[in-house]
């Protein structure tokens, strides 16, 4: 506790020097020299892939806005959007059913995400593309009772509504799971307050639980939009013009394959660099009330008045 | 305000049994609380005080006996001439009028205080959004709090998410206020805020079940004191008889603590 320690220990300078606000990073040579060899390391890198001419940038670049590829792209980004949507609300309502304490309801959302979860998407897909080959028909029954309407299946399903159906019905199996735990990870006195408050389980949910879900649950689904962009490209295999589906027709009268799927391959990453960007916008909304104060004393009572009038 | 002879009970719990489980909590409780009456509940851990207050509000379902609130028989409708269960819709219905303060303040956190107090009167009462705003920020104003409306929760101290929570269950103009434990998860500096308002509406008229420890506040606000062991009601009376002059032997030792 003496000698060691003078070389810390003394309280050199006066109050002036000691206070914190006035102190400064010291600069650390070593973090610099690793920045530096980091960046050389992916310059270096980016150079021989941009140099190479295998890769046939110019190709690349030809086929970026060509009209087919466009046309893959909007099926790829509609598909998306319309199976997470269904995806989304169906796996709310499967992860309501499995919360309730109704046991036929819950039993039955158990089943559907046990097969939907159980089984490959590739596959999925197959089969909802030749169900005409298990079902012909396809109609509206009672139960071991005549048949009320029906449709031939090869007019119903198309490559369209085989895709859309295979895979919203997937996705909102997984979703499911996701905003079950969602929901899991409210603060069960909430519910109890809403319910005391006499409010009705549905609007409990909507008003009181759900948006508290949605801080955990925006993550994982952000995940699940990515994965479902890339998913798209399995409808290629049942003939549905999707972007990868279209670079392959283009590919396969030029034989340009590496810079065909190069073009593929930067469109998914654009897309998905976009949704990174939507989805911190919309953690940053369900996270606002967790701030402690803003900094600025304006914000917050902007934001509230914009709300409370939104309601 | 004290209770008057004639009216009828506001709560009128009959031989309640609750069990969790093998575990018998409550065993036979009858109790009236009449209108504008101030009932504290004291006795402790364990005694069943809490469960007893979540079971008139139906938050717990009782095993045997009935609990009526307003002449109503909570959780239950007679049809027929048979009792049945009410649905879930049914028992929002009854807990309309009966507003209610956790132990944990259970402020709703992705909202505003503002938002918090609107919620009910808008969403369950039909309160038009003008209304529910201006009878908001006088409650705010009531308990203290007018300059925080805009604050989420989180940035206020216990002590102040509790008023906005008593302001919360004002709100909703209720018949009858349940307090369980308003005051246990505060820092001793700041219960007295809250007993302060909690006083201030005895004094009103409100009708009140407050659950609590706080001996002084039973003193001093209660018209009658409840104290609880073992889940029976152990010794009932005013506050000068069961605090002041306590005959039971469980009672005498509960309060010999706090002495």
């Amino acid at each position: 506790m003496t000698m060691d320690h003078a070389p810390h220990a003394p309280p050199t300078g006066g109050a002036e020097q000691r206070d914190v606000a006035n102190a400064h990073a010291p600069f650390r040579s070593g973090r610099l020299l690793l920045w530096l060899a980091v960046l050389l390391v992916a310059a270096n890198f980016a150079w021989i892939v941009a140099r190479n001419e295998n890769f046939e940038w110019p190709v690349v670049a030809q086929y970026f806005f060509n009209p087919t590829v466009i046309q893959g792209l909007y099926v790829s980004l509609g598909l998306t959007v319309v199976a997470m949507i269904i995806g989304v609300v169906l796996g709310l309502g499967l992860a309501i059913a499995r919360l309730s304490q109704d046991r036929l309801a819950s039993s039955l959302a158990s089943l559907y995400i046990w097969f939907f979860r159980g089984t490959p998407l590739l596959v999925q897909l197959i089969f909802w593309y030749n169900l005409s080959t298990l079902f012909p028909e396809i109609g509206i029954a009672i139960p071991f009772g005549p048949t009320l309407v029906s449709w031939e299946t090869n007019s119903v399903i198309t490559p369209m509504t085989a895709a859309i159906v295979g895979l919203a019905l997937n996705e909102a199996a997984y979703m499911a799971e996701i905003i079950r735990g969602g929901l899991l990870s409210v603060d069960r006195g909430q519910f109890e307050t809403a319910e005391a408050f006499g409010m009705t389980k549905g609007r409990a949910l909507w008003r009181i639980i759900i948006p508290q879900a949605m801080r955990s649950i925006v993550p994982p689904t952000g995940n699940q939009l990515i994965s479902m962009i890339k998913a798209t490209s399995l409808v290629s295999v049942i003939a549905m013009a999707d972007l990868l589906y279209s670079v392959q027709s283009i590919y396969n009268t030029t034989f340009q394959v590496i810079p065909m799927l190069m073009v593929a391959v930067v469109w998914y990453l654009l897309i998905t660099s976009v949704l990174n960007i939507g989805q911190s916008y919309i953690e940053a909304y369900y996270g606002r009330s967790d701030r402690r104060r803003t900094g600025g004393a304006t914000p917050a009572p902007v934001v509230a008045a914009a709300e409370e009038a939104s309601h | 305000m004290s209770p008057t002879a004639t009216a009828a009970p506001l709560v009128q719990a009959r031989n309640v049994h609750k069990s969790f489980d093998q575990l018998e909590v409550l065993k036979g409780i009858d109790l009236d609380v009449m209108p504008g009456e101030v009932v504290v509940v004291l006795g402790p851990s364990g005694s069943g005080k809490s469960t007893f207050l979540r079971c008139i509000n139906h938050l717990e379902s009782i095993n045997k006996g009935s609990i009526e609130v307003e002449g109503e028989q909570i959780g239950y409708r007679l049809r027929r001439g048979r009792l049945e269960k009410l649905s879930s819709n049914g028992i929002a219905r009854q807990r309309r009028k009966i507003g209610m303060v956790f132990q944990q303040f259970n402020l709703y956190p992705h909202m505003t205080v503002l938002q918090n107090i609107i919620e009910a009167p808008i969403h369950v009462h039909g309160e038009s959004r003008k209304d529910a705003v201006a009878n908001a920020r006088r409650l705010l104003d009531r308990v203290g709090l007018a300059e925080k409306a805009d604050n989420y929760p989180r940035q206020l101290s216990g002590g102040q998410q509790q008023r906005v929570a008593i302001a919360r269950a004002l709100a909703i103009r209720p018949t009858l206020m349940l307090f369980d434990e308003p005051t246990s998860a505060l820092d001793p500096e700041l219960v007295g805020e809250v007993l302060a308002t909690m006083r201030d509406l005895a004094k009103q008229g409100l009708t009140m079940i407050v659950v609590t420890h706080e001996i002084g506040f039973a003193r001093e606000a209660a018209d009658r004191v409840v104290f609880m062991d073992g889940g029976h009601i152990v010794e009932i009376g005013k506050p000068e008889e069961v605090i002041g002059n306590p005959q039971h032997p469980r009672t005498q030792a509960f309060l010999s603590r706090f002495l």
